[in-house]
């Protein structure tokens, strides 16, 4: 460690060596004095020349300028926005130099003292304290008008925090999904899905028809699986007819809908099918029951049983058997 | 005194006359406008912060002339025609008319959002220099602790900000925020309900909460903190930099007026100079792009505002532990990065000054700030610390980097998983003897160098070959190796 800061210690001087010897480092600040306690660092400067005063006129000038460009083109040039940016920035950024020149080039220049002075004043303090118990003079029951002060404080700041009660909580019915036997799966148009339509390495998403797409676990992620990819729970066996299996898209990590599905391009090297959300990157596996295979997701993706009704389409095959959407104290896991 | 200035100067007189017999402030005014502020450039940070938060408040005005805090579903026909005949809420539309058919509308909103990026990174700038240069020791502990909250607000501030607008991209990071208000123990449940007015995506009385906690809850206390962060640093005066004629007791600088008042304007126009260039140039949350939210929609690759960064890369560093008691999830993941992570942040940054002072025993009071350098002990921690949430804050961006570089997501997080802990240890040693040998040999890595190089002859005599150009400015040259932060005392 201490080679390693001898190294760059090194470098540190080697850089300011080269700097020195090159004389690019003709700093020109005045040599300082000694920081004796009685050095006085007073000065004034009256630095005002015509030139600077000429400046700051232009400057400022050159802002008005651009102050009017700015209703020009608000009026008459179509409101344009980079326009309207360049016009009120160039003037304000004008505006900015016009004082800074002002104060450092225009106007006197001088370096004050000021002293500090104390904070604590024992004197004082004790003044205060004299004062306040002053106020208690000849009072008998002090603790008695106290402690009756204290009961009154609270049951007022009590009932002025009641009507908070009005706003909740309303923990009833927590991340209920519009989903049980019988429901159609349809798209985002309403359409509903044909099992032959589900498409191998393809994902959908899919909301219960006739039910408000915008409730938390309405979407559903479809996808169809090959056999070889397809090991669900023995329990599971009849959630996935032809191999269609249904999860909620609410990641039960962090409640983002999860978007991306990796499915295999070349079998020898690639893995199985899997979710992924595009928040934290949590990672389920759609043939294992929705399993966590990486990133934070502490449960497995909720999965809902499916059936192939007579016409064909897509039905719910019964509603979620374990809560959706993220995790909380009062969720129900499902451990299968 | 010409006759133009006799007439300006009883002018002035009178005004005066005017203010004193009514309001008794001229002895104040003297004061204020004699006020010394040492001239240090990182001193201005916190000034770049206090104006940027005045061009927050002045476009955040202009804002809510126009924005619906509604979530009623609406169709949409407005100009931008990539989104004709979508579903999205009243808020998005509100918004998504305001970028594209009010005047200037875009312009404003977009000056808003950078200029909640800058107040951002100028606190937390400003932050670090009060860290390392030891500004937060008595009496400034208490100012320090309302900067910190005021930190605190910004970030909660610029969430809230954002999230009204009801994109795509906000929506994603509401079910975010609710799933880490969900993940409390004990009481998640209640309290997320509670915020939400109901389960996620919530009532329709969530919008106007949330209008509400944007457009007058935070910044009102934001403004009160600001008032008294500055009322504290005029009672206390500015801290200052040792150097010559330099002193506990004293400030020296350039008084208010007229120099400082004029730079400090300078600053003020510069500032919401610059922030109205970036607003017109520079696009900043294409909202049209991201489209309506829709709970189960989302987008890939999405990134929060740099300051949420550092939460949404905790969140993803974290391991899938769950605390699980007899089927219930007692602690649920999110907690960790969402919740336990900036707290402990805030634990640490809120605790720094008693733990020094407790390790130090250090009850002075210090008006003269002390270089990094002069301290490596707490300058170490610093970095270390510093190092610690840069690193989360990069895991935010893992997505991205896999993207552009190719380097696997899984790989990169396992190896941070690492990073996290041993980078902050390497930092603090490192840290710690650099800013050692700075001491001691009394060379500043941004300065000229104080001193000469000589060369040895072949007789062993030597030749000095360059020489430092002011070498009369004696340096500290004691070295206090091995000392505790602020147990010595030094001008």
């Amino acid at each position: 460690m201490s080679r390693l800061a001898r190294l760059l210690g090194f470098l540190v001087a080697v850089r300011a060596a080269a700097r020195a010897a090159m004389g690019a480092a003709a700093d020109r600040r005045e040599p300082r004095p000694a920081p004796e306690s009685d050095f006085d660092p007073r000065k004034r400067v009256v630095p005002s020349s015509r030139r600077a005063e000429a400046a700051v006129a232009v400057l400022l000038l050159l802002a008005a300028l651009f102050g009017v460009g700015f209703t020009v083109i608000y009026v008459g040039l179509g409101a344009d926005t980079q326009l309207l940016g360049v016009a009120i920035g160039g003037a304000l950024c004008l505006l900015a130099a016009a004082a800074i020149v002002a104060g450092k080039m225009v106007v006197p220049q001088e370096t004050a003292v000021e002293d500090r002075g104390p904070l604590l004043d024992e004197q004082q303090i004790e003044t205060v304290v004299e004062v306040i118990e002053a106020g208690a003079e000849g009072i008998s029951r002090r603790g008695l008008l106290i402690g009756a002060g204290g009961v009154a404080g609270a049951a007022l700041v009590t009932a002025a925090a009641t009507p908070l009660a009005s706003l909740g909580p309303t923990l009833s019915g927590l991340h209920l999904t519009p989903w049980a036997r019988g429901i159609r799966l349809v798209d985002d148009q309403g359409r509903p899905y044909l099992a032959q339509d589900i498409q191998i390495g393809a994902f959908y998403t899919a909301l219960p028809e006739h039910s408000d797409p915008e409730a938390f676990g309405a979407g559903l992620l479809v996808v169809r699986l090959p056999a070889n990819f397809l090991h669900l729970p023995a329990a599971r066996r009849a959630w996935a007819p032809e191999g269609i299996v249904a999860y909620s898209k609410v990641c039960p990590h962090a409640g983002c809908a999860i978007s991306l599905y990796r499915y295999p391009t070349y079998a020898p090297t690639s893995q199985q099918p899997a979710f992924t959300c595009p928040c934290h990157y949590s990672t389920f596996l759609p043939g294992e029951g929705g399993r966590v295979t990486f990133g934070p997701a502490g449960r497995s993706l909720p999965q809902l049983p499916l059936m192939v009704g007579s016409d064909g389409y897509l039905h719910a095959a019964g509603p979620f058997h374990e809560d959706i959407g993220p995790s909380w104290w009062g969720v129900h896991r499902s451990e299968s | 005194m010409n006759l133009i200035e006799r007439h300006v100067h009883g002018r002035f007189e009178r005004a005066g006359r005017t203010a004193d017999e009514r309001l008794g402030v001229m002895g104040g005014i003297k004061w204020a406008m004699r006020y010394v502020f040492p001239d240090h450039w990182s001193f201005l940070l916190g000034e770049i912060a206090l104006y940027s938060f005045i061009v927050l408040v002045a476009t955040g005005i202009y804002l809510t002339l126009y924005y619906v805090p509604s979530d009623s579903q609406v169709i949409y026909h407005g100009s931008y025609p990539l989104l004709q005949g979508e579903q999205m809420s009243e808020a998005y539309r509100s918004v998504l008319d305001l970028s594209t058919s009010v005047p200037a509308g875009l312009l404003f909103r977009q000056v808003h959002h950078w200029a909640a990026d800058v107040f951002i990174a100028a606190i937390v700038l400003h932050l670090m220099r009060v860290f390392f240069t030891g500004a937060y020791r008595k009496p400034r502990d208490l100012n320090y602790f309302i900067g910190l909250t005021m930190l605190m607000l910004a970030i909660l501030e610029g969430f809230a900000g954002y999230s009204l607008v009801d994109d795509l991209l906000s929506g994603m990071g509401l079910a975010i925020a609710y799933s880490v208000a969900m993940s409390i123990p004990l009481i998640g449940g209640q309290l997320a309900t509670l915020i939400w007015g109901g389960p996620f995506p919530g009532s329709s009385t969530f919008w106007p909460r949330l209008e509400i906690v944007h457009v007058l809850l935070i910044p009102v206390a934001l403004a009160v903190l600001i008032t008294m962060h500055l009322a504290i640093i005029m009672r206390q005066h500015h801290s200052q930099f040792p150097g010559p004629g330099r002193r506990e007791r004293n400030v020296v600088g350039t008084p208010m007026w007229p120099a400082y008042a004029l730079r400090s304007i300078g600053l003020l126009l510069a500032v919401a100079g610059v922030l109205f260039l970036l607003g017109g140039l520079v696009q900043i949350n294409p909202i049209w792009q991201w489209g309506p939210y829709h709970p189960y929609l989302s987008e890939n690759g999405a990134q929060p505002d740099w300051y949420i960064g550092w939460l949404i890369g905790a969140l993803r560093l974290m391991p899938n532990w769950e605390l699980v008691i007899g089927g219930r999830t007692v602690i649920p993941n999110p907690f960790w990065g969402g919740a336990a992570f900036p707290l402990a942040v805030f634990g640490v940054l809120f605790a720094w000054p008693a733990v020094e002072r407790r390790v130090t025993r250090d009850i002075r009071r210090h008006d003269l700030l002390d270089r990094p350098r002069d301290r490596p002990i707490r300058t170490a921690i610093g970095a270390a610390f510093l190092s610690w949430v840069v690193i989360v804050f990069a895991v935010g961006s893992t997505d991205r980097i896999f993207y552009r570089l190719g380097v696997s997501y899984t790989t990169q997080i396992h190896v941070w998983r690492v990073g996290i802990w041993v980078i902050p240890i390497v930092v603090f040693f490192l840290t710690r003897s650099v800013w050692r040998s700075l001491q001691q040999s009394g060379s500043h890595p941004l300065r000229a160098w104080q001193g000469e190089v000589v060369r040895r002859r072949p007789d062993g005599g030597v030749d000095v070959i360059a020489e430092s150009p002011d070498r009369s400015e004696p340096e500290r040259t004691e070295p206090p190796v091995g000392t505790v932060p602020g147990r010595e005392f030094r001008v």
